[in-house]
């Protein structure tokens, strides 16, 4: 649950949807289409309402929550001269640059598959204008200027930050908008921009964003707005109050993310079905220290304790599993990590690091039966991979938890070190690669 | 009030949420408070007056109420709301709590409640003063004193760590997971903490870092502190600012965990929705870097934190800032506690002599001890010692109602089981049973339609109106033969000793209004003997100081019925021993007495 990013082309469909609620007296034509491929896109022209994509020039764009996509040249809008790009020039422009990786200049490299498509829009420059509106500390911040466009990060001075207190009426929220416009903003437009900006706040706080900006929002004659780019996040905990005015919107996977791995949708389901909390990242599918750790704020700690002392690179997965979850969820849990550690043997072994802190409620003999179950099931695995096994926990009934779990590993002839709540939460990580460099020698 | 919380301090719980309330109440005994840490629970859907909690090996009732207005107006020294409301609750619940202004201290246990609703609930409180903790938290704890919920785990775990009695630390951590987990390095390295607080994990939480600290800068009980901060947000720099203008000047010492986010550029989201940085300057190791450069104890690692914490505990202690601490002896909770199937308030036969409400039955049995059957009644079914003129009334009310001849529904069922040779008890229900709303019921209705019309001021004659709208016929007013000029001598009786006795008798003195209505319009429209007893029991409660809360709730209870039920069971047994003199045979209802009026039943195809 967090602030989530959504598809410039689901951010214009919000617009369109609420424009007439919030806009009233400007004008917005959403013509955009999010498609896959070229075939896609010949596909959509044929359908009723699209005939533009046939009749106008057209722009065409990845839409995978990346910015700065000018910059890239991953911007579609000429062949020869800007406003001349045909169907067939985006439909090929689309598969040609969803045929291989691509790697932007920030780093990050992928694989293109959503493509946002719509009519070029003649314009001046001086009808480009930025507005942009987001939470810093307390207050929401509105960012207004004159002069929008991929430069505008390079033009920061000339940007206007309007500050609204949470407990601001509408009145004067109107009032401290309209007397903050940039002073370069034409006469003639002040007050029409002035009005936009208004009824952008509160269409940004109505739809409980996170994060809202248009660059360039392009002011046309007759009160005619165009959204060139947009990048937009919800607060998605604000989902239950707003399924009807989101709709069904998704939340794609940041560009260049490695798409979740089938064990990590898996436990992502379990999650979602369970009252406890299971999470899963898989960092290294080859590094050899593998955790499965109890509690947040525990989990972040052993994976810090692991980089600092063995070195990040050796840290094969960060996830959690806390709030009570039945003997069956960390069973689960357990066979989900033990099949994945085992399914690359390293000469140097395998380390497991069971750990934990002191937990508010879970109960620990109970969650350590459905490790004990999986065990018995990966127990010549985890063997041929030498694996040894570190274990910490405190909290309800640990004794017997710790007890049992040692036993239990010890039958299994697995290699096991058992410690409670006297040993540091992160000891044990010290003393598995203290005892691992000593093996090494 | 530079503590968050006294060993006085109570507070009201929102959501009946057994385990965690089981909880603090098992802290409560093994600290000795005096009274519980949960003053009232709110559940909103519960039917129940109040919850069984174990205090130690006995049981505790915590009462129940649906609102949080209601627990609070009758709480009034619970300052500390623990909202344990869902993420959809818990805003609104705030709100209300807000709006009472009794709460100091909110507690908040849910997590993604949405983010601006979050902003405007903690605005609010911030601005009326009011400490907000959570949302996403396990709560907070001050040893000795009071413990949020399940904050510090099992009783066992709380020995453990020593949060059952106050150390020289100030804790205030994110999480609520290593919030324990710090109590146990602190016990294990220091001597423990005198107050500690868990944030919350949301990106936007009520009480921050340097809003505890600069409380417990003024705590004289807290002589250093520990911050355990998280990637993500500028908290920390507060912290740093206040130390660099000299408003924290006890040690800190401080770590942020998330070091390990740096070797990720994005996309692994690494703890709580609060946890991710924005910026270089909201990574850990930059927290870590600028707190160490400000003076804070910061350890290398989060490993070393124990040994850091050691450190600085042990200069403080050989300073002389930090003393010794003598440990108290903990009473210990017994393994197996067993729930009690009943409970009971009024008497006791488990000592020497069996008690009514706490007096041995020979206190009040012989005439020697000057007590009556109404002193009885007070004590077993109002738990209260009744002045002289109220016990002297309610037997007067059950001499007036023992009996009023063979005729009337109930003794007449009591006769005729009594001829069908069934005994005693048998023949005497059977008369019970007739007791309702139609017989005997006139007591009830007459209090309740009354009081209801005092209570909402009607004149008479728009009581006679509403009455009319219901379409119900004024219970207590009528009679079959009697009236005005031919009164009936049990009401003038009835009357004459409340005039005498009752300090006032507001709403005797309303009905006589009443009935000077409606006799206006027919001469036995007279107030009658069940009008009057319902009506002076009303006034006899008012006098005793009983709210009319409370007066509602006898009439709603079916209190005043019971005075029927008991004063009427001596007449119906006096017809029972009747019959059995008289030994009559079974009786049989004569036909010529029933009209028959007999068809042949239709055939539905």
């Amino acid at each position: 649950m967090a602030q989530r990013a959504i598809r410039e082309y689901d951010g214009k469909a919000l617009f369109a949807k609420h424009w007439n609620k919030y806009f009233d007296g400007f004008h917005y034509d959403f013509k955009s289409v999010l498609v896959t491929s070229g075939d896609e896109l010949r596909e959509k022209a044929k359908e009723h309402g699209f005939e533009w994509l046939n009749q106008e020039p057209l722009v065409a764009k990845p839409d995978m929550l990346f910015g700065k996509r000018g910059k890239n040249d991953l911007v579609l809008f000429r062949v020869n001269k800007p406003g001349d790009v045909t169907l067939e020039d985006a439909a090929k422009w689309i598969d040609e640059k969803s045929s291989h990786d691509v790697t932007l200049l920030s780093g990050q490299t992928g694989r293109l598959t959503h493509f946002i498509v719509e009519p070029f829009t003649p314009h001046t420059q001086e009808q480009e204008y930025y507005i942009s509106a987001t939470t810093v500390g307390e207050d929401d911040v509105l960012y207004l200027s004159a002069e929008g466009g991929m430069e505008v990060e390079e033009n920061w001075d000339k940007v206007n930050e309007v500050h609204i207190p949470i407990d601001l009426s509408d009145s004067d929220i109107e009032k401290v908008i309209k007397a903050n416009i940039p002073a370069d903003i034409p006469a003639d437009k002040q007050e029409e921009f002035g009005a936009f900006a208004f009824a952008f706040y509160k269409f940004y706080r109505d739809l409980n964003f996170a994060y809202l900006e248009i660059n360039p929002i392009v002011m046309l004659d007759n009160n005619k707005m165009a959204i060139l780019d947009l990048v937009a996040r919800l607060d998605d905990t604000a989902g239950f109050l707003m399924a009807d005015k989101w709709g069904d919107i998704e939340f794609p996977t940041p560009f260049g993310m490695e798409e979740k791995s089938p064990e990590e949708k898996a436990i992502a389901e379990a999650d979602a079905k369970s009252g406890a909390s299971l999470k899963l990242t898989i960092l290294n599918p080859m590094g050899r220290i593998w955790t499965m750790v109890a509690g947040g704020g525990a989990s972040v700690v052993y994976a810090d304790t692991i980089a600092d002392l063995a070195g990040v690179k050796d840290l094969a997965n960060y996830g959690e599993y806390s709030g009570g979850p039945t003997t069956a969820e960390t069973e689960f849990y357990a066979d989900t990590i033990f099949d994945l550690m085992t399914r690359h043997k390293d000469p140097r072994g395998k380390i497991l690091i069971i750990g934990g802190a002191i937990a508010n409620f879970t109960d620990v003999a109970k969650t350590f039966t459905g490790i004990i179950n999986s065990f018995k099931k990966y127990a010549d695995k985890l063997k041929e991979n030498k694996t040894k096994i570190y274990v910490r926990r405190g909290g309800p009934n640990y004794e017997k938890g710790l007890k049992d779990i040692e036993e239990a590993a010890k039958q299994l002839g697995l290699y096991i070190e058992v410690y409670g709540p006297e040993t540091h939460v992160t000891d044990i990580v010290r003393i598995a690669i203290e005892a691992d460099k000593e093996g090494e020698k | 009030m530079n503590k968050l919380f006294t060993k006085d301090t109570q507070a009201i719980f929102w959501n009946n949420n057994k385990t965690a309330i089981q909880r603090m109440l098992d802290y409560d005994y093994v600290i000795q408070r005096e009274t519980p840490s949960v003053a009232a629970i709110v559940a909103p859907t519960s039917n129940n007056k109040f919850e069984k909690f174990f205090y130690g090996p006995d049981e505790v009732m915590i009462p129940v109420y649906k609102s949080t207005p209601e627990a609070a107006e009758k709480h009034k020294n619970a300052d500390v709301l623990l909202n344990f409301g869902s993420f959809r609750t818990a805003y609104d619940v705030t709100m209300q709590a807000l709006d009472l202004k009794q709460f100091r201290v909110i507690m908040i246990t849910a997590e993604g409640i949405p983010e601006r609703m979050a902003r405007v609930m903690n605005h609010r409180a911030r601005t009326e003063g009011v400490t907000i903790i959570g949302p996403a938290t396990v709560g907070a704890i001050a040893p000795g004193a009071f413990k949020v919920a399940n904050i510090g785990g099992t009783i066992d775990n709380i020995v453990k760590s020593k949060l059952h009695r106050p150390g020289s630390c100030g804790l205030v951590t994110r999480s609520g997971g290593l919030f324990n987990e710090l109590s146990n390095i602190i016990s294990l390295n220091a001597d423990g903490i005198s107050e500690g607080v868990a944030i919350g994990g949301d990106r936007y939480v009520g009480s921050v870092f340097i809003d505890h600290l600069l409380r417990m800068e003024k705590n004289p009980d807290v002589k250093y502190m520990i911050l355990l901060g998280e990637v993500g947000g500028t908290e920390e720099y507060k912290v740093i600012d206040a130390i660099k203008e000299g408003k924290i000047t006890k040690p800190v010492i401080a770590w942020c965990i998330g070091t390990i986010a740096k070797h990720f550029s994005s996309g692994v989201q690494f703890g709580h929705a609060g946890a991710s940085a924005n910026a270089e300057r909201e990574t850990a190791a930059a927290k870590n870097a600028a707190m160490r450069e400000a003076g804070i104890y910061v350890p290398n690692s989060f490993n070393d934190l124990p040994a850091t914490i050691n450190e600085v505990y042990t200069k403080l202690k050989k300073d002389g800032v930090i003393g010794e601490i003598e440990e108290p002896v903990v009473p210990t909770i017994p393994k197996n506690r067993r729930p009690k199937n009943f409970i009971c308030t009024i008497s006791d036969d488990r000592g020497e002599e069996a008690t009514y409400a706490g007096f041995p039955i020979s206190s009040v049995a012989t005439p020697d001890t000057g007590k009556s059957i109404g002193d009885v009644i007070s004590l077993l079914w109002f738990k209260k010692q009744y002045p002289k003129w109220a016990t002297e009334f309610i037997e007067t009310v059950m001499k007036t109602v023992a009996d009023h001849g063979p005729a009337v529904s109930g003794a007449h069922n009591a006769k005729v089981t009594a001829r069908a040779g069934k005994s005693v008890v048998e023949s005497l229900v059977t008369g019970l049973l007739t007791i309702g709303p139609r017989f005997g019921g006139a007591i009830d209705g007459a209090a309740k339609y009354f009081k209801y019309a005092d209570d909402n001021k009607l004149t008479p004659a728009e009581f006679l109106n509403y009455m009319k709208k219901q379409g119900i016929p004024i219970p207590g007013i009528g009679h079959r033969i009697k009236s005005l000029r031919n009164p009936d001598k049990r009401v003038e009786g009835l009357k004459k000793f409340a005039a005498e006795f009752f300090p006032a008798t507001p709403l005797l003195d309303y009905a006589l209004e009443v009935e000077q209505l409606t006799t206006s319009k027919k001469d036995n429209l007279i107030l009658n003997v069940d009008g009057t007893i319902g009506i002076l029991m009303v006034d006899m409660w008012r006098a005793l100081g009983y709210t009319e809360e409370e007066i509602n709730e006898f009439i709603e209870s079916g209190t005043l019925n019971a005075f029927f039920i008991a004063g009427r069971t001596i007449g119906f047994i006096g017809h029972i021993l009747d019959e059995k003199r008289l030994a009559m045979p079974m009786y049989r209802h004569p036909w010529d007495d029933i009209l028959y009026d007999v068809q042949e039943a239709e055939e539905i195809k």
